[in-house]
């Protein structure tokens, strides 16, 4: 029983960690068809943002300790802003139009430039920033013992899956955009400002990967590499979920987030497996992923 | 079809092109034979190993080399440089597998003409570059990768050398102080990184462990992926199994990681955390990690390293430069520059000579050599492994400041494996002819 | 049979590698053989490429190749370097028609994710076999090739790398001959319209399954030479990073010609080598801005270097 209830307890943990991770890659994808390998870049700049902030808050000043939360989110916000930016209006711009496959190996170049750009700003020592980890204590639930934060966490992540979703479906930029993903030639051929849309949706997408990465920062050591290590799995619960959709990306980060913490519980052996699985399963049965719109053919 | 008239005149240009290229890039390439002692530094600068292990490396070797260079360093290393030479250390990133690695290492000998490789944190990047090292000729130190097969799989080595201790002496030695301060656990479970490190470190822990600590059982493992970074289900699953002691091979960002998570969520209350490479974040635990986690330095190294002559006066020039005390991979990468330094001057060549490969290797071979870390034999593999004890302690950390208690040490003869006898095989049997103190 | 002038120059090129090889210093002609074999693997990236289709597991045949090679000398006694090619071939022939069954349903990103998590399972698998070394691998040595086993070091490097500029030699007229054939063309076909090759009355779905097995065994082949070469396999051959590797090579030589991988493989090497020789802490950089530099200015890869002359003429 106690095994079970850790299952839910970890995999929507998990789940929640995952769909902070690939909301925003699904977000670039829906609207530009850009599937951004540089997006584990963005979640690492957001976390070395934060921890270094949230890190030099608690070792200069002893300001309450609720600030280093406004700290952990404003680093985020600020570092999305500036390198989605950056990155759309000084790389990418240049190179709309061409082959979907062509735009993802420029976002790995993007990706290999970004990783050694870390290392110059930040190093190779790790940053901490555990003080708002540590700070919510943690609840009892009979044998285990979990933390607050991580709850809080689970909170952050639906909040943020509701307001992205309200906003897709009950603001005018939202249908635009909606528009978009639909059908981009159409919504450009009614007068979409393309342009304005594509920074818009860019930089929102860099600074939920930025977000994510800010809000994973406490409970981990920032070292390099952290983001590479999301890429493949924030590419894997998109594509399960089906490509460009916030729903799917939450179905799919619950899917792989569960079926990981039973396996971790019941069939550790399998853990190695679980991701690449639970992705091949899907696709054999919905090629398009689970909320995927198969696609007219044109000729 | 294509018109094939341009095709042969195509194919010579690119052709010739790309072979003008690569003699070009054979001739540009003669650096080599100034006089000076070359030696090839092989460390991760880039990746995850490289903040643990590779920065403070390198580190350690620039300091190293400036001050040998200077003939600052203190006796029995007081001559300049190498046997009078100086030294030039080529430094490069060990990141990138071994295909790459062995790659590289044919560069710095047959292009950059070293005269000696000193590296490699992986034991993939070890068991890979063994070989090549016969093939070249060339006089070797794997300053840091812990694999037994390194000398099991290449037992006629010539060239290659270790300087640093096995893996299995960490996990024996994890044993013993366990059966030596807490005799009385019955309940062990460990964490390791899914790969060769990890699945090794705990297959010789829990062997060692069924003979020392007779009445403890296993009662959770697991296993996650290397870079994993959040350990929510796998700390979920140790917990409800109430053990007294978690062991954990992690290193770097991941042991880091885990030890603020399982602290943050009681586990490391509840349990003891036993970490076998945990000194190399000594400094960074701060109030993270609970007093009395128990942490090793793969050997006598970093925090662990006695208070002689030299590593007081290394701890000095290491801390002046960084304004930081040497984690293990430091003391581990001078103990290997010191040891080349050694086998060159015991080499029996005229001063100022750079000794060939082979006098190199016979400078060493089964020698005895002075080193940070204490007296270092050269006493394994036919005189091409280091045997020295191992010192386990315990973090504690008080008013702002980190130092450890309890530590205790085991002698070289008590945690490693006869001449020609495999860790398992020794522990399964009981560790026969161990003398311990 | 007759040969077309790219035939005969290919061979040309050929022979004068391996001439070039017995006067070249040793580093460079295992950087060559490396370059070569993995120009093999990239061979395959680019025939699917072709067809529209980019595989980002290319690496699971590069690296079956590998450990076939390994496995064969090293548990099933097969010591003849080219009985453990030939092998690995096999095994890599059968895995891609049972993969591909499945695989060739997918185009787009799918495909591409489809073929990692392939990959990316074999790696798993490996890391979890201990007796094979898990993350370690294993040395791959004592290999002979018809009886005759190669002294070790030189000897032996002068024999991967003639042995892998013959298979290059080969494996490039081959190609160079399937694009320009029926099956070839109707590959570009595809990627440009898959509807209207169904109105030809033909299945593009067979045909791109042909056309992956045959890419999976070209990269085997690639994989297998890589063992020989470096003399040790270990599952960071079926990461994904390495793939990802491939697919760099593959746009820097770009698709216009069977010889641009192989010319794409030797300046990738140099230039990686270069950058960590004089910029080891930034190394990853300089490659991340020489791809975008070729994507920029040579958007047909360095290839349209070479035949940029050519489409002048058109012009």
């Amino acid at each position: 029983m106690t095994s079970l209830l850790a299952v839910l307890i970890d995999g929507s943990i998990y789940a929640s960690w995952l769909f902070l991770v690939a909301a925003g890659l699904t977000v670039i994808y829906g609207v530009m068809r850009i599937l951004n390998m540089a997006h584990g870049s963005f979640y690492a700049i957001g976390a070395y943002s934060a921890a270094s902030l949230v890190g030099w808050y608690f070792n200069n000043g002893v300001g309450p300790a609720w600030i280093s939360y406004l700290l952990l989110v404003g680093a985020a916000l600020v570092a999305g802003l500036i390198v989605g930016v950056i990155v759309e209006r000084g790389l990418l711009r240049l190179m709309y139009g061409r082959d979907e496959i062509l735009m993802v190996i420029i976002t790995y170049a993007l990706l290999l430039i970004l990783e050694d750009t870390m290392k110059i700003v930040w190093g190779v020592s790790p940053y901490f920033a555990y003080q708002p980890y540590s700070e919510l204590g943690r609840t009892s639930l009979g044998l285990l013992k979990v933390s607050n934060y991580d709850l809080a966490l689970v909170g952050v992540s639906a909040l943020l899956g509701l307001g992205l979703w309200a906003w897709l479906e009950r603001t005018n930029q939202g249908k635009v955009l909606r528009a978009m993903i639909h059908d981009r030639e159409i919504s450009v051929a009614m007068g979409v400002n393309v342009r304005l849309m594509f920074t818009i949706t860019f930089v929102l997408g860099t600074t939920l990967g930025a977000l994510a990465g800010a809000l994973t920062a406490p409970a981990i050591s920032v070292v390099p590499g952290i983001g590479i290590e999301v890429i493949v799995l924030a590419f894997a619960v998109v594509v399960i979920g089906g490509l460009g959709s916030i729903g799917g990306a939450a179905v799919g980060a619950l899917l792989v987030g569960l079926s990981r913490a039973a396996a971790v519980h019941y069939a550790p052996e399998f853990e190695l497996f679980v991701i690449y699985g639970v992705m091949s399963l899907v696709l054999a049965f919905r090629p398009e992923g689970l909320f995927g719109r198969t696609l007219a053919r044109k000729i | 079809m294509k018109n094939n008239k341009s095709n042969f005149s195509k194919y010579l240009v690119s052709g010739v092109a790309a072979l003008a290229l690569s003699a070009g890039l054979a001739s540009g390439a003669s650096a080599a034979e100034n006089g000076k002692f070359r030696v090839g530094i092989v460390t991760f600068l880039s990746g995850p190993a490289a903040g643990p292990f590779g920065v403070p490396s390198a580190n350690a070797a620039k300091v190293l080399v400036e001050a040998l260079n200077k003939g600052d360093v203190p006796a029995p290393y007081n001559k300049m440089g190498i046997n009078g030479l100086e030294i030039e250390a080529v430094i490069i990133d060990e990141a990138g597998g071994a295909t790459k690695q062995v790659e590289e290492y044919r560069n710095l000998v047959q292009r950059q003409k070293v005269d000696a490789v000193i590296g490699y944190v992986s034991s993939g990047d070890c068991l890979a570059i063994a070989p090549v090292a016969e093939e070249l000729k060339t006089f070797t130190i794997a300053y840091d990768c812990g694999t037994p097969r390194l000398f099991a799989d290449n037992a006629d080595a010539q060239y290659m050398f270790r300087t640093g201790l096995d893996a299995s002496v960490d996990n024996i030695g994890a044993a013993r102080y366990l059966a030596a301060t807490r005799p009385d656990v019955t309940r062990l479970s460990g964490i390791q990184q899914n790969y060769s490190w990890g699945q090794d470190s705990w297959a010789d822990f829990t062997a060692a462990a069924a003979k020392l600590l007779p009445d403890a059982e296993i009662v959770e493992e697991q296993f996650p992926k290397i870079y994993q970074g959040q350990y929510g289900a796998e700390i979920s699953a140790l917990s409800v199994k109430r053990p007294e002691i978690l062991h954990s091979s992690f290193w770097g960002g991941d042991m880091e990681a885990l030890v603020l998570q399982a602290n943050a969520r009681g586990l490391l209350e509840d349990a003891t955390g036993l970490l076998t490479c945990g000194e190399a974040s000594f400094a960074n635990y701060k109030d993270q990690a609970p007093n009395g986690m128990i942490i090793g330095a793969r050997g006598p190294f970093g925090a662990f390293a006695p208070n002689n002559e030299l590593n007081t006066w290394f701890k000095g020039v290491y801390n002046a430069a960084y304004d930081l005390d040497p984690v293990y991979p430091a003391t581990k990468m001078v103990q290997a520059i010191l040891g080349l330094k050694f086998a060159a001057e015991n080499a029996g060549v005229a001063d100022k000579e750079i000794p060939t490969a082979e006098q190199l290797a016979s400078g060493i071979k089964g020698a005895t050599f002075e080193s940070v870390s204490g007296t270092v034999e050269m006493a394994r593999a036919n005189g091409h492994q280091a045997m020295q004890g191992i010192t386990y302690g315990q973090y504690h950390y008080e008013d702002g400041k980190a130092s450890i208690v309890n530590a205790v040490s085991f002698d070289g003869e008590c945690v490693t494996p006869p001449e020609g006898v495999d860790a398992a095989t020794w522990i399964s049997e009981g560790f026969p002819g161990a003398t311990c103190n | 049979m007759r040969f077309d002038k790219t035939e005969i120059s290919l061979a040309a090129v050929a022979i004068a590698c391996v001439l070039f090889g017995f006067v070249s210093p040793g580093w460079l002609i295992f950087l060559m053989t490396i370059a070569f074999a993995k120009a093999l693997v990239v061979q395959g990236v680019v025939m699917q490429m072709r067809s529209g289709l980019v595989s980002f597991g290319q690496g699971l045949f590069y690296c079956i190749g590998g450990y076939t090679v390994g496995m064969g000398g090293q548990f099933f006694g097969i010591h003849d370097a080219i009985a453990a090619l030939a092998l690995g071939v096999l095994v890599a022939i059968v895995v891609a028609m049972i993969l591909g069954l499945l695989l060739t349903r997918y185009r787009d990103i799918f495909f591409a994710m489809l073929s990692l998590a392939f990959s990316m399972i074999l790696f798993g698998i490996l890391v979890k076999s201990q007796s094979l070394g898990s993350t370690d691998g294993f040395n791959v040595h004592n290999w002979t090739v018809f009886g005759w086993a190669p002294e070790v070091g030189a000897g032996s490097q002068q024999t991967v790398f003639t042995m892998t500029v013959l298979s290059g030699l080969v494996i490039a007229v081959l190609i160079h001959r399937y694009t320009k054939a029926g099956i070839g063309v109707i590959c570009e076909a595809i990627r440009e319209n898959e509807v209207r090759v169904e109105y030809l009355g033909l299945s593009p779905r067979w045909v791109l399954y042909g056309n992956y097995v045959a890419a999976a065994s070209v990269s085997a082949l690639g994989g297998g030479l890589t063992a020989l070469a470096t003399g040790h396999v270990d599952p960071e051959m079926a990461y994904w990073t390495t793939s990802g590797e491939f697919i760099f090579i593959a746009l820097l030589g770009g698709l216009g010609h069977v010889a641009a991988p192989f010319i794409a493989a030797i300046v990738f090497s140099v230039v990686r080598t270069y950058a960590i020789e004089f910029v080891p802490h930034t190394w990853q950089m300089i490659l991340g801005f020489t791809l975008l530099g070729v994507i920029v200015f040579l958007p047909k890869g360095l290839w349209s270097l070479v035949s940029r002359e050519k489409s002048g003429e058109r012009a």
